[in-house]
């Protein structure tokens, strides 16, 4: 084990300005969460409130062990992405401990538009189930919901990946052998009634949870008859005639305890298998993070600082670290679990692409996990790579990237540009998690590339019809397409859209990779079988 | 007179717990062999341990082990002991067992036979007094044991007076009757303990002194004829007649005043033939005069606080005067030394009428220097260690706290830091009521008299009241356990409330158990203390009643914990005994159940009304019949267990339903006893 060997100098003016501007980035997430944390504004509390409910958020409070972390996805879903404000996408999801296990919670926000999924709430409640698969985590759905927006019916129910999905995973879970329990602590109504009717085990609070395919306003549309929502399926017409609901909550404090009960009695084991060591934080100092990286994408810093100030005792043992230097490559641990770690360092060459294909075959050959520390912006181009096979070379990494079957998680710590996205595991590549620290940017290409792109093209377009294009005028063309670089790549945009699984503070890296790795353990490491790598 | 020397080279002590260990470790200081003897409850006692060999003498029940003449003889020849060390209490007063050891020629390291009969019998031992010249107080002491002139005598000496077993001792078979409706039921309470505990009924009366001390005085003979007194102890503060703490010297004594008493006490030893360690107790009045109580022929619980004072081993003084050797110092070679004081750990719940305990003892440790203190101040005199079980056999006594100061206060102070460091875990001792006592202000100020405890019951009762302070400094303690690194590497057990992008939020909940037994143990009684942290800070925000502490806790050595509120550190003693969280010092206890929130039970669920046994013990007697309607507070059933009566009284109007079981009937802890049904 060789510990990295900081250079940092914590006096600097340069530390001291880049750890002024990432806290100031961090607070605004902070602010941001909190609010978002909230939910759907006072009125709606209140009247959550005023019903004996608990908040969503309390909920999973009381279902989670005493102190157990809780890592949530995309707090940020569908920030600023409607008309209207819908926090955190009406749904919140995540990981917690339950009764000694790592579940996946997916809770609806009834006081958020009443719990009804947008197309980004149902993109986020997939997104979860998605990551229970993979991780092969429990799920326990806390249910509270009206059920599809209608008003945007056409972007929630007929596609693939729309309502319709998440019964369909409810199902090929169940039958992969990963419990569903449904948790019913509201309404239920028409396609949310299948949530606890799919569900392995199902629980129903009296007189708040009701669950029907058609609601009192529909069967009195459709056949005249008038009953209340309680007498047409509420816990008693559940859980003591048609069965739909097999335990009795007398409250929500009392469901979420019969929930905990379900998950102690699932006699559950995982199934991922590591040479654990014992858990050591990093020697060198975490909180340096914000004062090494920054939020000015231009200045480049040594990403091994970042390394040591993420893994277990700030050790790292490098694999080539002569060769392809633009491209970190070694072996650590994290809270414990050994992992491969694959970084940025520089602008990506074909030796540091064949580098990472070489690297990511040892991990795969060993069952180690990956972390991908992205910080790229792109691959090297001109001619000299064009005829050396930088193509070919930049295919294996993404290749081996992509067929890798190890747990894969990558953080976004700076640009996330063009193929270099892909080569380092971006969304695509399906990583279990992927998350990005405030600073960090994502688009095809950098702004005042692509700005410079179109000039360029315009500029050509000009000459060939022989006007003049002043430098002022070339100025103020590409000043939007940097704008919009610039708004669309940035961490909130991106979470907002869930193309990532979060945005996080760079001190809760390690945690957050811990938490992760810890999860992910929950599921067998399979054999990887890579396709063909062209030579 | 006897005179050759009688050498042994092997002592057995029949006797167990703190007391055998004791005597044990000056024997083997002493270059002697240790034998010891065992029940089956203790087969792997400390005291069995500790010994070069031990024989086992019998079952569980004292009256098959510990007080089988019988085996215990046998069980001297079988090793080769040369003498037999009694201790304190089960045959160390025993008159029979003497003059068996004398018939088999092993010597009885302790008096005579005649003298402990001098002495066993209260009444003809008065008698002696007088013609020794020693005060005596009012009382009957006559053969006549019949109730009505028991009653007569009553009246003569004047209520209140004190009921006692002629051949008793410990507090057993002894009441105080305040007035005469109240004799003829206590006369019989008295006789049944005292055929069950010496299997003889006789009592004696005594005028119950209103406000006296009592203090007795160590008194040493040989069997040269010397005889020399190692000055008071002042065992005032008692709980039921047994002391519970001890002090030596005894405050307030004027020099005049410990001649006069060690004079007489040394004149009481030596009118009935004594030889070897005992002790004359006396009650001192108000105005000083003071008068014979009795006198025990046995080396005294309490008698640490002697040594503390007179740097004398007071055992190897009984082996050497065994040995036929002279005393080891004339009186004009004894002094005092500074103060000392013993306060004896029991295992029994203050908190619920000292209702004896019972369990393993997950731990049972003494943190000197985790309280700063040196081991010259402390001596600990226990019979147990961390693992062992304290059995319902025998007395509940676990040990006993001694400590030495220069003066009085010293020594108290010293005494409650002690008391702080004492961690006990596992079984509930009375450690928390020991600081009440010691810290009490009338203690400090000598208001001392044998019903201090009861005089002060409002305030040695009281449930203490806990600051946010106190809600904030034991919410740290869990939250230190909950978030400490552990081995296992999954960061999902650290238990931080680990939070995306907000502060790590960790909540604790905490009962007073004092306020829960007034209240129903629902959710509102509980404090809720929220600690929040961002990442990567160390202080947590505690809010308690919407109250904000800055807070941090930090292990020093032991069980020490350094506890900083809002820039303000405290040094605590930081335990934990199963959901128990209690931080001690000098001042106190502070002890808070924490109640897991996931572990709360939400459901409703009907109260049943139903009497369980609180502890593995025998029935003694029903009360009322099946059936009965009874009263609120009305007792419905005795049982017995380690060795004391509980009466399980009606704990509203209502009828009896059904008895589980009747007298004589053995009942485990959680026995259902009897069924109840409410009038209200």
């Amino acid at each position: 084990m060789s510990m990295i060997n900081s250079q940092v100098n914590p006096r600097s003016d340069l530390f001291q300005a880049n750890a002024a501007a990432m806290l100031h980035e961090v607070s605004k997430l902070r602010e941001l969460n909190a609010a978002i944390a909230q939910g759907g504004g006072a009125k709606a509390r209140e009247r959550h409130e005023s019903r004996g409910k608990l908040f969503a958020r309390d909920r999973i409070d009381h279902l989670l062990d005493e102190g157990s972390p809780f890592l949530e996805f995309s707090a940020l879903a569908a920030h600023r992405v409607y008309e209207t404000d819908v926090p955190a996408a009406g749904v919140i999801t995540g990981i917690g401990r339950v009764s000694g296990i790592e579940c996946v919670i997916v809770a609806n926000d009834a006081t958020v538009k009443g719990g009804t999924y947008f197309p980004l709430t149902v993109k986020k409640h997939i997104r979860a189930q998605e990551i229970a698969r993979k991780h092969r985590l429990p799920c326990i759905y806390l249910v509270d919901s009206g059920g599809a927006f209608l008003p945007r019916q056409d972007e929630v129910f007929p596609d693939r990946d729309h309502f319709g999905r998440i019964f369909y995973n409810q199902a090929t879970m169940s039958a992969e052998g990963i419990p569903q329990i449904a948790v019913v602590m509201g309404s239920c109504t028409a396609g949310g009634a299948y949530v606890p009717a799919m569900a392995d085990e199902s629980i129903i609070v009296k007189e708040q949870g009701t669950i029907f395919l058609g609601g009192p306003p529909l069967v009195k549309a459709a056949t005249g008859e008038s009953i209340s929502a309680e007498a047409l399926g509420g816990a008693d017409v559940h859980a003591k005639v048609s069965g739909v609901a097999d335990h009795y909550a007398e409250n929500d404090m009392h469901a979420l305890q019969l929930a905990r009960g379900c998950v102690s009695r699932l006699n559950w084991q995982k199934r991922g298998k590591l040479a654990m060591q014992a858990p050591e934080p990093p020697k060198l100092d975490p909180a340096e993070l914000y004062g090494i990286v920054g939020t000015d994408l231009k200045k480049p810093f040594d990403v091994r600082e970042v390394i040591g100030r993420i893994v277990d005792g700030s050790n790292f043992d490098e694999f080539k670290r002569y060769y392809g230097d633009t491209l970190v490559t070694g072996f650590a641990h994290i809270h414990g679990h050994p992992v491969g770690i694959v970084a940025n360092n520089g602008v990506l060459f074909s030796e540091s692409a064949v580098k990472g294909a070489h690297f990511i075959e040892l991990c795969a050959q060993r069952k180690i996990p990956l972390v991908f520390l992205q910080n790229i912006t792109g691959f090297m181009v001109g001619s000299k790579y064009e005829h050396e096979g930088i193509a070919k070379h930049g295919a294996k990494l993404v290749t081996a990237v992509a067929c890798a079957k190890v747990p894969k998680f990558t953080v976004l710590i700076g640009g996330s540009f063009g193929a270099g996205n892909y080569g380092m595991c971006g969304r695509a590549y399906d990583p279990n998690l992927l998350f990005m620290w405030p600073n960090a940017r994502i688009s095809v290409m950098g702004g005042e590339q692509a700005a410079g792109v179109l000039a360029q093209v315009k500029r050509e377009q000009y000459e060939r019809e022989g006007r003049e294009w002043t430098i002022d005028d070339e100025e103020a063309f590409k000043q939007p397409t940097r704008e919009q670089y610039e708004h669309q790549g940035h961490p909130y945009y991106a979470s907002a859209r869930l193309w990532d699984d979060g945005v996080i503070d760079p001190l809760q890296t390690r945690d957050v990779l811990g938490l992760s790795l810890a999860a992910a353990m929950n599921a067998e490491i399979e054999e990887t079988r890579f396709g063909v790598f062209r030579m | 007179m006897i005179s050759e020397v009688n050498k042994f080279d092997t002592l057995l002590v029949a006797n167990r717990g703190e007391i055998a260990c004791r005597v044990m470790r000056t024997a083997r200081r002493m270059g002697l062999k240790t034998v010891a003897v065992y029940s089956d409850a203790d087969a792997n006692a400390r005291h069995v341990r500790e010994a070069d060999e031990a024989i086992r003498l019998g079952p569980a029940a004292a009256r098959e082990s510990y007080l089988n003449i019988d085996a215990v003889i046998e069980a001297a020849k079988r090793t080769g002991s040369g003498a037999i060390h009694p201790g304190y209490g089960f045959l160390s007063e025993n008159g029979s067992f003497v003059s068996a050891l004398e018939q088999a020629g092993i010597i009885f390291v302790g008096p005579p036979a005649s003298a402990i009969a001098a002495m066993g019998d209260k009444s003809a031992a008065k008698a002696r007094m007088a013609n020794a010249d020693v005060p005596l107080v009012p009382g009957y002491h006559g053969d006549n044991q019949d109730d009505a002139l028991l009653f007569e005598e009553a009246d003569k000496i004047g209520y209140p007076v004190m009921l006692k077993a002629s051949a008793g001792g410990g507090g057993k078979g002894m009441r105080v009757v305040e007035k005469s409706e109240a004799f003829q039921a206590a006369l019989e309470g008295c006789r049944r303990e005292s055929r069950a505990a010496f299997s003889d009924d006789r009592m004696l009366i005594e005028k119950y002194l209103v406000q006296p001390r009592h203090v007795e005085v160590q008194v040493f003979c040989d069997s040269h004829g010397n005889g020399v007194y190692l000055f008071e102890r002042d065992c005032s503060v008692q709980r039921r007649h047994q002391k519970v703490l001890e002090e030596a010297p005894a405050p307030g004594m004027t020099p005049e005043l410990r001649q006069a008493m060690g004079n007489a006490a040394v004149r009481a030893a030596q009118e009935i033939g004594y030889v070897g360690a005992g002790t004359v107790e006396f009650l001192l009045d108000a105005d000083g005069s003071f008068y014979f109580m009795e006198m025990n022929t046995r080396l005294q619980v309490e008698h640490p606080v002697t040594e503390m004072i007179t740097g004398q081993d007071l055992v190897e003084w009984q082996l050497r005067v065994a040995m036929n050797e002279p005393l080891p110092c004339t009186q004009d070679e004894l002094t005092i030394t500074g103060h000392s004081f013993e306060a004896r750990i029991y295992a029994e719940d203050p908190d619920q009428d000292f209702l004896p305990a019972t369990g393993k003892l997950t731990r049972f440790t003494l943190d000197l220097a985790g309280a700063g203190l040196q081991a010259d101040q402390v001596r600990l005199d226990s019979g147990v260690e961390s693992g062992d079980t304290v059995s319902m056999h025998y007395d509940p006594m676990l040990a006993k706290l001694i400590v030495h100061g220069v003066d009085r206060n010293a020594a108290l102070a010293t005494l409650n830091r002690a008391l702080a460091a004492l961690d006990v875990q596992g079984v509930v001792t009375n450690r928390a009521f020991l600081q009440r006592l010691a810290t009490h202000p009338a203690f400090k100020n000598l208001e001392l008299d044998t019903r201090f405890i009861e005089r002060h019951e409002a305030t040695l009762f009281a449930p203490r009241d806990y600051s946010p302070e106190d809600y904030a400094s034991a919410a740290l303690v869990g939250l230190h356990q909950l978030t400490q690194e552990r081995e296992s590497a999954s960061p999902w057990d650290r238990h931080d409330g680990f939070r995306l992008n907000a502060p790590h939020t960790v909540r604790i909940a905490l009962n007073d158990p004092k306020l829960s037994q007034s209240t129903s143990e629902t959710e509102s009684s509980l404090v809720i203390v929220e600690g929040r942290r961002n990442a990567g800070e160390q202080n947590w925000h505690l809010t308690v009643n919407e109250q904000t502490f800055r807070a941090s806790l930090i292990p020093l050595t032991g069980d020490a914990v350094a506890i900083t509120l809002d820039g303000q550190r405290r040094r605590l003693q930081a335990q934990q005994d199963g959901n128990a969280l209690i931080l001690a010092d000098p001042n106190g206890e502070i002890r808070l159940l924490w109640q897991r929130m996931d572990a709360v039970d939400h459901g409703q669920h009907e109260v049943q009304a139903s009497f369980t046994a609180p502890m593995h013990g025998t029935v003694v007697a029903l009360l009322v019949e099946a059936g009965a309607s009874v009263e609120k507070g009305m007792p419905l059933m005795v049982m017995e267990a380690m060795k004391m009566e509980h009466t399980m009284s009606a704990p509203a109007n209502g009828q009896v339903e059904n008895f589980h079981f009747k007298a004589g009937d053995t009942v485990s802890q959680g026995d259902v006893l009897l069924d109840f049904a409410p009038s209200e």
